[in-house]
């Protein structure tokens, strides 16, 4: 019965494809794994904005959303009609083939993140060889995306932005692959779904995830750090600091392809909590051995709403970095630390498991992370700040 | 000739993504050389670099095609857009869609593939027999750590020294500043 459960999206797909002529299969078998993709994580997009106007008004002392439905939940159906009602405009001097083509680079290549994603067991759209690689390579498109979009526009607010975003990106991407790297290290594979399957099994109650080992908490924290950097959020949000550049790269888009921009920025998020939870989190298995009974889709969606919900967490506490901070941010502490992690993974694959592995490479994670931090603090001289032109 | 290479048997959904990707490729090439504003032909060049791309994973080579995403529309486009913006962001065209010596680059263009497509056409047996050899990326792994390590590390050895000189040239000097 579980099982059945467990794999009643796969089950129902081969049951749809009995009904289909030889040879029409392989194209109906790849679109009826594409559109469940296309479906559940727009939705997942639409819940999110209503969590994140709700969590964030909580954490502010208002209300959020609370006119359309019970409790606003219908605040992104609102959302949706009203952004394809609005009017397009483009600007006069804009580029127009380039400025209509940059949303629609944006999001197609978003959406193609999630072709290497195990969103459950044996639910995933290709077992690529090199799937961890696919990734990557798919995730650098989106910066030429925001390239043709801040260029396009001629405006300078845009151009800044798309400057800023770019800058940002290519600086956090090196932190990312690095953090990534430990776990090919330790797993010896690229593919997605071997990466989990070195993940699965249970020592009494708990899981063997790699976030467990000292080497994989930090990987998993320096991966979040990067890639809250790379989807653009705050406290990293400067590409569209609204006080500073306004909105950044989009700013002279509006209806729909503002919300393109915005699904594509949500829909990069997803994947790349996504590609952290199969990295780190033992992808769709259960947290506990007790736990199996439950499907592992619902599972591996726990788990992304759980990062969702620290994603919100962290935009609703922290303030907004400044420029040079965040690029010393990334070339002084996380680089660093990565590199030093992917020695500490080395070290570990190498010495014998038990008790003082786990010690010693506990010791070279939290040594240098407390020294690097140490001097990093002295050379800042921290002292009260004195403005030059408010009192 | 021509029809010995005809009368390969390949199935009729191969060749439709070969031609895809061969007007992907050949027509971002030409756009490139032929467009008037170079941030257009960067793009268009990009186009071609993506086609490049889909042909090596088409052929199975999937480490190297994800490579050529990574590094070329990645890396090198947004490394030459950046380029052209600095140098000379006064001089980019608003009005006009083709350049004003688009024949000149058409013909370089090709001239350049009439010098290819000769020299591979009069390679005597038309090149090896096709073996469909897909080498995983654990192989190339593999090899690259066993066989070709020191290769490997001249490599990195080199780029180490261009990432040294590029930080000696950005760093302002403090002292000529005095």
């Amino acid at each position: 019965m579980t099982q059945t459960v467990d794999q009643i999206f796969v089950l129902g797909k081969h049951w749809l494809l009995e009904y289909v002529p030889i040879a029409a299969k392989p194209i109906v078998s790849a679109v009826l794994s594409v559109i469940p993709i296309m479906v559940a994580f727009p939705l997942l997009f639409a819940i999110t904005t209503w969590l994140e106007r709700k969590g964030l008004g909580r954490m502010q002392n208002r209300l959020g959303p609370n006119r359309t439905g019970p409790m606003g939940l219908w605040q992104p159906i609102a959302d949706g009609i009203k952004s394809l009602t609005k009017e397009d405009i483009v600007p006069l001097t804009a580029d127009h083939v380039v400025h209509f083509l940059a949303p629609l680079l944006l999001v197609a290549a978003a959406f193609l993140a999630y072709a290497v994603l195990p969103v459950g067991r044996n639910m995933v759209l290709v077992n690529l060889d090199a799937g961890v690689l696919f990734f990557f390579a798919v995730g650098s498109v989106v910066e030429l995306a925001v390239f043709m979009a801040g260029w396009s526009s001629r405006s300078k607010y845009s151009l800044l932005g798309a400057m800023r975003a770019i800058a940002q990106m290519i600086s956090y991407e090196v932190p990312l692959v690095l953090a990534t790297v430990a776990v090919i290290m330790q797993s010896g594979t690229l593919s997605t779904v071997e990466i989990v399957e070195r993940q699965a099994g249970y020592t009494g109650l708990l899981p063997h995830w790699y976030v467990f080992t000292p080497w994989g908490i930090l990987g998993f924290i320096l991966f979040m750090i990067a890639a809250t950097a790379e989807s653009n959020r705050s406290p990293f949000d400067l590409p569209e600091g609204e006080s500073e550049i306004i909105a950044g790269y989009y700013i002279e888009y509006s209806g729909f392809k503002f919300a393109l921009f915005f699904l594509g920025e949500y829909l990069g998020m997803f994947a790349t909590s996504g590609i952290a939870i199969t990295l780190f989190l033992g992808g769709w298995s259960a947290p506990l051995s007790v736990l199996t009974f439950i499907p592992s889709w619902i599972w591996f969606f726990a788990k992304l709403l759980v990062l969702i919900c620290i994603f919100i967490w962290i935009r609703g506490t922290l303030p907004r970095l400044r420029m040079d901070q965040l690029m010393s941010f990334a070339w002084e502490f996380i680089l660093p630390m990565a590199l030093i992690n992917m020695f500490v993974a080395g070290v570990w694959h190498f010495m014998a498991s038990g008790f003082v592995r786990w010690i010693a490479c506990a010791t070279l994670v939290i040594v240098p992370c407390v020294v690097l931090s140490a001097l990093l603090k002295r050379k800042k001289k921290l002292q009260l700040r004195t403005y030059s032109f408010a009192e | 000739m021509a029809a010995h290479i005809g009368s390969t048997q390949r199935p009729k959904s191969l060749m439709i993504s070969f031609l895809i990707i061969a007007i992907m490729v050949a027509g971002g090439t030409a756009a490139a050389m032929v467009l008037r504003n170079p941030i257009h032909c960067i793009l268009a060049l990009t186009v071609s670099f993506a086609g490049i791309a889909a042909l090596y994973l088409k052929l199975g080579a999937q480490f190297v095609g994800f490579t050529q995403i990574m590094v070329y529309v990645g890396a090198v486009a947004i490394l030459a857009v950046f380029a052209i913006m600095m140098t000379q962001s006064r001089r980019i065209p608003v009005a006009g869609i083709f350049s004003r010596n688009a024949s000149v680059g058409l013909f370089t263009a090709s001239a350049v593939f009439a010098v290819l497509g000769w020299a591979i056409l009069s390679q005597p047996g038309n090149g090896p027999a096709v073996q469909n050899t897909s080498v995983s990326v654990q192989q190339i792994g593999g090899s690259l750590m066993h066989e070709y390590v020191l290769p490997l590390e001249i490599v990195g050895l080199l780029l180490t020294a261009a990432l040294i000189g590029a930080v000696v040239i950005a760093m302002d000097r403090k002292e000529d500043a005095e």
